[in-house]
């Protein structure tokens, strides 16, 4: 076995069985990422003592003859944009650099109760605002498909790690797609869990309404592992759903779609389409018939204001999100030398540790909730997202699942749409829609593009708290692709 | 700061008023997070990741908050929402740990609701506008600087023991037509507000800690004329502020109309010392708040059969409970106005519940015990004497077993400590002297002292009595009955009485 290329359910039973103890594994993976990190950049502060400490907490749990969780002893790379005690956690922002937290994010506690090995704090655009992770303040992460372009954004750190295989599971954040399409640009796997499924204690908060944290990996068995493993009700997140996850283990074990009426969204694909992601897509949608499942085409007409709706009520929310970083209490403080006034103090705190790119979220997020413009801008951007709620709830009583591209094009260069903000908000156009619903969608890969020879996601979607769905449609197509090709999509990245 | 005297200024112009009253409810946690809500901690001591806005945390509504709020909607005649959301008031403060209150804007929780008060003699109704939640700010202190604001201070430190504590805004609507009693229209709201808060037990409702604030609207306009331009004098931190505020901006308002002049929509604070307003920070643009849905809590959609259960623990509105025991006690308006001032209707209610005669359980708790509690700084009620004791001294008096002075003498040492009323008569053996022998023996000492008195009794001037009696007095300790040693002076010396 490969303790660094293996997937995290077989580690797992390794583990189990005392074929390999959790602190090899670890040990490997923090040798992975010695080695190829500096390339990568997947990480923004690896947390090795307190990985090896609790990989032997779970060796020594097994050696006593406890019960161990199904991923008990295996690592993972957790999003920088949650609250781990003692540990570094700053969102990819210089404003929160020295901020350790007094307290664990909800799902960290999840994670440390299912004995999985946290190896640290992944990269990510500043407070999670981007499509590239190149809006880190702290450099951008690079796609071990090709060192030079984006891993996708804005948890390209998270799904870097996956596809450098630094961890074999990882935490992403999805407020439009942050971790839908990172999956698509690295051939991982990536849910946006239904909003409410996963508790946001403890996420930094980028806009409430649409953030929510998910499970990422390698195949898609592993991926419900983990979604299990953080999903559920939690009283200390008001808008947590409190009512029994679906089984999406029982779901991935089961990749049957025979029966299966699948949506394809006429609205995302065609123009502005990547040929090759085009080309892939329509392979995938001939699959699923193949396996049996009813594909028809379904219109969602409003999804083509989303965008614009989603640019209006994310800046709105984190215009407000955002005011907390003041300077006052926590991270940095500029100008304080006695002589300035407050209000001095916070602005100039403001302008050294926000980014370009979270300073024009802040500014139009601003302005669309000023008296006078609130009603032409947020709140007409809220009666979009009702209708576009509606055009999902209307599409899913024909359909049990809809599908589409995860992202319009296969990973972009680097610098090359870092200066044109439209241009980057467009990639997130086919996963957007399912934030402003609240429902649940998962990217997996489907192969590589033709002409660039990069990946490509497929992005499945279901209704609030059909994730099981998502699982049972993915694992089809992943078995379909994995006996053709032998093997999982990831398998063919570069060795690094 | 010019001003025309208040009978004056209403000959000439008609006043408006408006008051929003803040009360910080007396939940056991704060309004958003578990944390104590009470007074007094050490700074920052009562604080978490949710009231210190650290990166991650959320609020969750307190159900007890908004079950408090519920009550009080109700009590004050209010609509209670089906549904509401509460939304966010952006501006940057340090005393606000997020740079946002949670608060409601356009969804109040309660609507449309009145409060009727009687100011001499007079039912008022005051409308109520809305009855809304929200959380309180940390607590700023300035040091250095001249005017103790943040502005020319050398530093501020901050406390967030008091961030997020529920506080509940009622709001009224502009009240018209009250003319020269417009200062004690908003004095008594206010206190009508307090009894009734206190009533349904949901706060505490100190205005000295805070736990009641008050801003006070105010307009003025000639009669027949359209409104006025309305201050709002915040700071207004006692029942009295309330009254003399009102009145004071009613005599500066007429003074700057009388010129010509006009009232600034401003911000004033009370200056206790002088019972002047001053102007506060001014604002040269409105505040823009943004205010939008706070998306981090669900909206809140209290069942109607939630809201008819509430409404079944509401008590005895305060009004109605004032004019049943004053008729009970046959008191007027003024007296029951000083028991509830002195707060200690609750207490004088119980103590003649106990079998008190109601003017003994009052002169007991509004003379001894209120003296008693504010040389303690305590509440009257705290006192550790209870019902049961002044029934019994009641009783021992009755019998003719203590005297007036004999019963003070009591309750001191059962302030003191010294066990119940039975147990300090047997231990300091205090009765009253009614065996004639030892007073007669204390009275001819009395007059072999003081010849001279005593021949002024003889030839008639029996004013001069009292001396004696107030030397007999003194060496039996007070425990004579001091009616009968003046019949045994007058007996023995022969005077007719
Ligand atoms: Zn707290």
């Amino acid at each position: 076995m490969s303790l660094i290329r293996d997937n995290a359910s077989v580690l797992a039973s390794a583990i189990a069985e005392g074929e390999v103890s959790s602190e090899e594994v670890t040990r490997a993976h923090l040798d992975r990422i010695a080695a190829v990190d500096e390339r990568v950049h997947a990480f923004l502060h690896v947390d090795s003592d307190g990985a090896i400490a609790a990989a032997k907490r779970v060796d020594a749990k097994r050696a006593a003859g406890e019960k161990l969780g199904p991923l008990a002893g295996v690592p993972l790379a957790l999003k920088d944009v949650l609250a781990m005690k003692g540990q570094p956690t700053t969102a990819g922002s210089k404003i929160l650099e020295g901020w350790i937290p007094p307290y664990d994010a909800a799902v960290v506690e999840r994670l440390r109760a299912a004995d999985i090995i946290i190896l640290g704090k992944t990269n990510m655009d500043e407070f999670a605002m981007g499509s590239s992770t190149e809006h880190s303040a702290y450099g951008p992460t690079h796609n071990p498909w090709d060192l030079d372009r984006i891993p996708g954004g804005s948890g390209g750190g998270s799904a870097a790690a996956l596809a450098a295989f630094e961890a074999p599971l990882a935490i992403g954040t999805d407020t439009g797609g942050s971790i839908r399409q990172p999956a698509a640009v690295t051939a991982t796997v990536g849910v946006k869990p239904t909003y409410g499924a996963v508790p946001r204690y403890g996420l930094i908060a980028l806009a409430s309404s649409l953030d929510q944290v998910g499970p990422c990996a390698r195949n898609v068995l592993d991926t419900a592992l983990l979604h299990a493993a953080i999903a559920g009700h939690d009283a200390r997140d008001s808008t947590s759903i409190n009512a029994p996850v679906p089984d999406v283990v029982a779901a991935a074990l089961n990749a049957d779609v025979r029966g299966m009426k699948v949506g394809l969204v006429r609205e995302l694909s065609g123009a502005g389409y990547q040929a090759g992601v085009q080309q892939r897509f329509d392979e995938a949608v001939a699959i699923l018939t193949e396996l049996g499942a009813e594909v028809i085409e379904v219109s969602c007409p409003h999804f083509e204001y989303a965008l614009a709706a989603y640019y209006l009520i994310l800046p709105s929310e984190c215009s407000s999100n955002l005011a907390r970083f003041d300077g006052m209490r926590y991270g940095l403080r500029v100008g304080d030398d006695g002589s300035r006034s407050v209000e001095e103090v916070m602005a100039l705190t403001r302008e050294a540790g926000f980014g370009p790119e979270v300073k024009r979220r802040i500014m139009i997020g601003t302005y669309a909730l000023s008296s006078g413009y609130y009603d032409a801008y947020y709140g007409q951007a809220q009666k979009v997202r009702t209708l576009i709620t509606r055009d999902f709830t209307e599409a899913f009583e024909k359909v049990d699942v809809l599908i589409s591209p995860t992202a319009p094009t296969t990973a972009f260069k680097i610098g090359e749409k870092v200066d044109d903000p439209v241009a980057m908000y467009l990639n997130d156009i086919a996963t957007i829609p399912v934030n402003l619903a609240g429902n649940c969608a998962m990217s997996l890969p489907i192969g590589l593009a033709p002409e660039d020879g990069l990946p490509v996601g497929l992005q499945i979607m279901a209704p609030p708290m059909g994730d099981d769905r998502l699982y049972r449609a993915g694992a089809a197509v992943e078995a379909a692709l994995v006996d053709r090709w032998g093997h999982l999509l990831i398998e063919e990245a570069p060795a690094l | 700061m010019k001003t025309v005297p208040f009978d004056e200024a209403l000959t000439r112009y008609e006043p408006v008023i408006g008051l929003e009253v803040h009360v910080e409810l007396g939940t056991q946690s704060k309004m958003f997070c578990s944390c104590s809500t009470n007074f007094g901690a050490a700074p920052n001591t009562q604080v978490c990741p949710v009231c210190l806005a650290l990166p991650g945390a959320m609020p969750v509504a307190n159900r007890a908050a908004i079950e408090s709020i519920i009550r009080i909607g109700l009590a004050l005649n209010c609509s209670i929402a089906e549904w509401c959301r509460m939304a966010r008031k952006n501006y940057f403060y340090p005393d606000m740990p997020k740079d946002y209150q949670i608060s409601q804007y356009d969804e109040p929780i309660c609507t449309d609701g009145y409060l009727d008060v009687t100011v001499d003699g007079k039912v008022i109704r005051v409308e109520i506008e809305r009855v809304h939640m929200e959380e309180d700010t940390g607590k700023l202190t300035h040091s250095g600087g001249a005017t103790g604001r943040i502005h020319g201070a050398d530093y501020s430190v901050v406390d967030y023991n008091r961030a997020g504590i529920p506080l509940v805004e009622i709001v009224t609507k502009t009240v018209v037509g009250t003319g020269a009693l417009a200062p004690a229209v908003a004095r008594t709201y206010v206190a009508e507000l307090r009894d009734l808060m206190r009533a349904l037990g949901v706060s505490d409702v100190k205005m000295e800690e805070g736990s009641l604030r008050c801003d006070a609207n105010l307009s003025l306009n000639r009669p027949g004329d359209p409104w006025g331009t309305r201050t709002e004098t915040k700071n207004v931190n006692s029942l009295r502020s309330v009254e003399r505020a009102v009145r004071f901006e009613i005599e500066r308002q007429a003074a700057v109309l009388d010129d010509g002049g006009r009232v600034h929509q401003e911000t004033r604070h009370f200056q206790e010392g002088d019972g002047t307003t001053a102007p506060g920070r001014s604002k040269e643009q409105a505040e823009d708040y943004r205010y939008f849905p706070e998306p981090d809590l669900v909206p809140i959609a209290p069942s109607r059969e939630w809201v008819e259960k509430l409404r079944l623990t509401l008590p005895e509105l305060p009004s109605v409970r004032r004019a049943r025991l004053a008729e009970a006690w046959a008191i007027g308006e003024f007296e029951m106005a000083t028991l509830v001032n002195a707060g200690i209707l609750d207490i004088v209610e119980e103590t003649v519940a106990a079998g008190v005669a109601p003017d003994a359980a009052r002169k007991w708790w509004s003379g001894e015990f209120t003296r008693a509690a504010s040389e303690r700084g305590v509440e009257p009620a705290d006192l550790p004497v209870t019902s049961a004791d002044i029934a019994r001294v009641e009783e021992l008096i009755a019998s003719g077993a203590l005297n007036d002075k004999l019963a003070r003498q009591v309750f001191e040492a059962v302030l003191a400590g010294e066990g119940s009323p039975d147990e300090v008569v047997a231990a300091r053996g205090l009765a009253v002297v009614s065996d004639d022998g030892p007073l007669l023996e204390a009275i001819d000492a009395a007059l072999a002292e003081q010849p001279d008195v005593a021949e002024k009794i003889r030839s008639g001037k029996l004013q001069a009595a009292g001396a004696i009696v107030g030397a007999v007095m003194k060496t039996t300790r007070g425990q004579a009955d001091a009616g009968r040693v003046r019949e045994l002076l007058l007996e023995r010396l022969g005077v007719e009485g």
